[in-house]
């Protein structure tokens, strides 16, 4: 498939699709919306199908040197993002440390629905990708943060730090990576007879409800653009369209050197892009109270998330077809 | 029947500190309270209502807990340790209940 191929099948899927109606519902004002609880729900099943058809990867290929190759990497990048990102976001900016420390700590960290939308595009692409990447998803959650608090202790040594162990475990036992975790376990351990049991549960509805998630996620991204967007200047905002890509041209490097498939460089890559609106806003709100999370939850969820998931996805598969032999 | 002059304090806070306040509140020594989610609302950010955001740290809960007027200081005090930081308003009011030896 050529680049331009890859991006006009992920532009003009369902999945897509749907989120740009729910972007464009937002914006125009529309009471379209999507219950709290439901939202909840769909997310859970997202994260239960997708952690689960991992774990069954794994039964059958084992734990591996490659897979911890590529855990090591999702975690050395979730560590060193945040430090570029930090950089940029002083030198081209003016936002205090503060706010430059937690905006890099979401860059650094992942989005799993971005993750769980390049699944679905390298699938459209026909391209097999390793299991054992959702555990590489579940890991690169928490260095990005560590590393941004470190980053703002230094930017403000006096500020009351809150206990680093009991954050950790806060960030450990959010419940999408309970959820992820547990059924990639529950995956792992049953294996394909478990896959057969569950997989008209998991299977063919999967990508129905992603499209609805993803409408969600459009109003969600709509809203905060619509609320959010005027508090962004033009740097920042370029910030969350540009970082992106040094994320992604970073894990790319790291794709020259693991034995990944196409479909799995494409996800490694997916992941470093993407920017975490779950997770770290929430630990952010703990740890680095101070932080605005106008900026920084609405650079993550209304211009790197759409970005990603439109235009980013294509590109990332381009590049991974480049960096890991071509598919 | 005989009512007892009692302080009511109301604290909106955002949601990922919940468990925070309620443990000052306990160190404090207050022995009830009651968590209300918060629908919506307007800040100095703009209007968020809870059906359009993802996840739960843009949230807002309310917590409502009655007192001792002699204990509000030192329940204060507790309380803005924490929220000296955080997103949140903090009232306290003037109730009457009816049993008073409850509080």
């Amino acid at each position: 498939m050529s680049g331009l191929d890859l991006a006009l099948a992920n532009l003009t899927s369902p999945m897509v699709l749907f989120f740009v109606l729910g972007f464009a519902a937002a914006l125009a004002r529309s009471d379209l919306t999507v219950p709290e609880a439901i939202a909840k729900a769909l997310a859970l099943y997202l994260m239960l199908a997708i952690g689960f058809k991992g774990g069954v990867e794994i039964h059958k290929t084992g734990i591996d040197s490659r897979m911890l190759g590529a855990i090591a990497a999702g975690a050395l990048l979730s560590a060193a993002i945040p430090l570029i990102g930090y950089g940029l976001l002083r030198l081209t900016t003016r936002l205090s440390a503060i706010d430059a420390a937690a905006v890099a700590a979401h860059y650094g960290s992942i989005s799993i629905v971005t993750f769980v939308a390049g699944t679905e595009a390298v699938r459209l692409a026909g391209w097999p990708f390793e299991g054992y990447l959702v555990a590489v998803a579940a890991i690169m959650e928490t260095p990005a943060i560590m590393v941004a608090l470190l980053l703002a202790r230094r930017a403000a040594p006096d500020r009351r730090g809150e206990p680093v162990g009991a954050l950790l475990r806060e960030i450990g036992l959010n419940g999408s990576i309970v959820m992820l975790i547990g059924s990639f376990i529950i995956g792992a351990i049953t294996g394909p007879k478990g896959l057969v049991m569950i997989d008209p549960f998991i299977g063919a509805p999967f990508r129905g409800i992603l499209c609805l998630f993803l409408l969600d996620m459009g109003l969600v991204a709509g809203r905060g653009l619509r609320e959010g967007g005027k508090l962004l200047s033009l740097p920042v905002v370029a910030f969350g369209l540009y970082m992106p890509l040094i994320s992604a041209g970073l894990a790319a490097l790291f794709c020259l050197v693991l034995p990944l498939s196409p479909g799995g460089a494409a996800l490694l890559i997916t992941l470093s892009a993407s920017a975490s609106y779950i997770a770290v806003p929430a630990a952010m709100r703990l740890a680095l109270p101070e932080a605005r999370p106008a900026i920084y939850l609405t650079l993550s969820l209304a211009v790197t998330f759409p970005f990603n998931l439109t235009l980013g996805l294509p590109f990332y598969l381009f590049l991974a077809a480049r960096v890991s032999g071509g598919a | 029947m005989d009512m007892h002059p009692k302080k009511r304090i109301e604290i909106i806070l955002e949601a990922p500190a919940i468990h925070r306040l309620t443990a000052a509140l306990e160190t404090a020594g207050v022995t009830g309270y009651s968590i209300l989610p918060v629908l919506g609302g307007r800040g100095s950010t703009g209007t968020w209502s809870r059906d359009g955001l993802v996840g739960g740290a843009g949230q807002m809960v309310m917590l409502i807990c009655i007192t001792d007027a002699g204990r509000v200081d030192a329940v204060l005090d507790h309380v803005m340790r924490l929220l000296s930081r955080q997103i949140g308003i903090v009232t306290v009011g003037d109730v009457a209940v009816v049993r008073g030896e409850r509080f």
